[in-house]
């Protein structure tokens, strides 16, 4: 009941994201629709992918994309249409990919499945499951943000000019 | 229908609406907005299937979202850099005018 | 007798909730805490507005307001009646809708900021596995809103305020979290209960608090000095400073929005003190091992106001940061010490316990201290000013 009602907020949330005029109210019901996928994950019992998600998403990501709205702001006078000419095109390719995935998880052997107990996830086994199992993947990931952050500073800074 | 076969079913509506918003709109920021709903519906397949799957005590499908996470954010990150940098040359984030190679 | 003191809340709830039928039991416990919770930091929120302008009054040679009831301690209610009155006025292109849900959002996620701070013995509204990330997540959520009431003005002025705040909380977000990791490590794990409850016992009289470490200590330093930067306050309030950009984002709010942004803000900064505290202080620990017999709710709110009354001190003495100057102190002086916070904290747990391993760790946080403190001042030269302008 609890998960219908924040599935219908996140796809609310998507929908107007991507489908409303002004980018900053985009952004916005983008905010809300992760705000909701991670109320699904909490429902889930996934505790700390849920807090993580809002950590991350609603905490850095959607606030980077509002910088870069801010920075990129149209002076609105030539106007542009927001919508490609081939919208048809691409909405009938968008319903065939959703329709072939709810057949598909409709027909599969998967969705069959009764529902099992909820399992536990502690913190603590997290933790063990990061420095025992996937250590390797956590220090990649290490390197991985560390060079996406020197990439990102390294294509984003103004080139200096001399001063006036 | 089962609680797996409904969260799959919100995964793929997600995937599907940004998907759309990524194929139909023209704005860049907005295309990247779509990537990161696609990246999010994929993430909720894991938790789904780490929660209603064979084998949850492995925590495979948790682990799985925590580094996608922060892959997502990392590409977002640079996306964005990319897309402020074409912006101070082009001056505008409307993708059908990019299409020239000089310059 | 002791011992009921020191429940006498949670056997009222208890007894409280007895009276319910057993179907609505688990939803009006927690309910009952939220409303202790609401009321509690809320009245908290009224103190201390009296006893922020009358401390600040007598820091500045002044009486602060002394008319309302005795010693001015009735203001409060003087200026709730107030901002209840005044009129809403928006501005005729502002965004409606934005305009009105931001300083909603701020309070709703100020207030859920509470849940996961341990008040007393067995006083805890939601004992998370994961409670100090929920914090964290919760009060990342509260810089959007800042945007959206930036944003929602149609105000120059409050689109700079807005965005210089979201910098500022982002960067000081990142030694925030390195200094409580390194508690979190020392614990061994995220729930704040459990954090507590490792401060707990006694060595002779003093307790082995974790801010009675050297790593601990200097955890606590930068903990406090971004928590400062988070709540937006002075030394680092040049978003909301009166006097450069008027009221930064929030210019274009008045009576009961301006009121609700107020709110929000004082109630990040209680309830930022109260993670330090469980962090660092010993949450509802008494001081001494012969002070037990004090209840323990009453030992949280005694630290929170002497936390309280540490940033009103320094608001009134330190001179406001420039913004470039706030970004320098956070990027190379706490991101640094707060890493090398992470080694100190690893090494003291590793080293055996012992004179030896105080002055190692001692060393490890002074001596980077002093070098980056010199190396932070060697470019401070005069120099001819050189302006860019904005393209």
């Amino acid at each position: 009941m609890l998960l219908t009602i924040f599935a219908m907020l996140t796809v609310a949330g998507a929908v107007a994201a991507m489908s409303l005029r002004s980018l900053v109210h985009s952004v916005l019901a983008l905010t809300v629709a992760f705000a909701g996928l991670a109320a699904v994950y909490l429902q889930l019992g996934a505790q700390f992918v849920g807090l993580a998600q809002i950590l991350v998403y609603v905490g850095a990501v959607a606030i980077l994309i509002v910088f870069a709205v801010l920075l990129t702001r149209d002076t609105g006078a030539t106007p542009r249409a927001s919508i490609s000419h081939s919208w048809m095109g691409s909405g009938v390719a968008v319903l065939a990919i959703f329709g072939t995935l709810a057949w598909a998880i409709h027909h599969s052997a998967a969705s069959q499945r009764t529902a099992v107990s909820e399992p536990a996830a502690s913190m603590q086994q997290i933790g063990n499951a990061l420095m025992l199992q996937f250590a390797l993947p956590l220090e990649i990931i290490g390197l991985l943000l560390t060079a996406a952050l020197i990439g990102a500073v390294t294509i984003a800074v103004r080139e200096k000019k001399e001063a006036r | 229908m089962t609680p797996l076969a409904n969260c799959l079913l919100l995964s793929a509506l997600l995937f599907s609406v940004g998907l759309a918003g990524a194929l139909m709109r023209r704005n860049a920021i907005l295309v990247l907005i779509g990537i990161e709903l696609m990246l999010n519906a994929a993430n909720l397949n894991f938790i789904a299937f780490w929660r209603y799957g064979p084998n949850p005590e492995a925590l495979t499908g948790m682990m799985f979202v925590i580094f996608s996470i922060g892959v997502a954010a990392a590409e977002a990150a640079v996306g964005l850099a990319l897309i402020i940098s074409l912006y101070r040359h082009i001056k505008t984030t409307n993708i059908d005018e990019v299409d020239s190679m000089r310059g | 007798m002791g011992e009921t003191a020191d429940q006498i809340f949670v056997i009222v709830q208890h007894w409280l909730v007895g009276h319910a039928p057993a179907a609505l039991r688990s939803t009006l416990s927690p309910l009952l805490s939220v409303v202790a919770i609401l009321g509690v930091f809320a009245l908290l929120f009224a103190v201390t507005t009296v006893l922020e302008r009358k401390g600040l009054g007598r820091i500045q040679n002044r009486y602060g307001p002394n008319r309302v009831g005795p010693f001015g301690f009735l203001q409060p209610i003087a200026d709730g009646i107030k901002s209840l009155t005044k009129e809403d006025i928006v501005p005729q292109a502002a965004d409606k809708a934005v305009h009105f849900l931001a300083p909603v959002v701020l309070v709703l996620a100020a207030f859920s900021l509470y849940a996961v701070l341990p008040i007393g013995r067995n006083m805890v509204l939601a004992n998370l596995d994961a409670g100090v990330l929920f914090f964290f997540a919760v009060s990342s959520v509260m810089e959007l809103t800042i945007f959206m009431a930036g944003w929602s003005s149609r105000n120059k002025y409050s689109l700079l305020g807005a965005m210089r705040a979201i910098a500022q909380m982002i960067s000081y977000e990142v030694p925030l979290i390195l200094a409580s990791v390194t508690v979190i490590m020392a614990a061994g794990s995220l729930s704040t209960v459990t954090i507590v409850e490792r401060q707990a016992g006694y060595i002779g009289i003093l307790p082995h608090w974790f801010v009675f470490t050297p790593w601990g200590f200097a955890g606590f330093v930068i903990f406090m000095i971004a928590a400062t930067a988070e709540s937006n306050r002075s030394p680092f309030d040049l978003p909301e400073g009166e006097s450069e950009i008027i009221a930064g984002y929030y210019t274009e709010y008045s009576g009961f929005k301006f009121a609700l942004f107020f709110l929000g803000e004082y109630l990040g900064m209680f309830a930022i003190s109260g993670l330090g505290i469980t962090l660092f202080l010993g949450g509802w620990g008494a001081p001494l091992s012969f002070l037990t017999w004090v209840p323990s709710y009453l030992w949280f709110f005694s630290k929170l106001l002497t936390m309280i009354v540490v940033f009103i001190w320094v608001r009134g003495t330190l001179p406001r940061l420039r913004m470039d100057q706030l970004m320098n102190f956070a990027w190379r002086f706490m991101l640094p010490m707060a890493l090398l916070n992470l080694v100190t904290a690893g090494t003291w747990h590793f080293l055996p316990q012992g004179v030896l391993r105080w002055i190692v760790c001692g060393l490890l946080v002074i001596v980077p201290y002093v070098l980056l403190g010199r190396g932070l001042m060697q470019g401070w030269k005069l120099e001819k000013r050189v302006y860019r302008f904005a393209e």
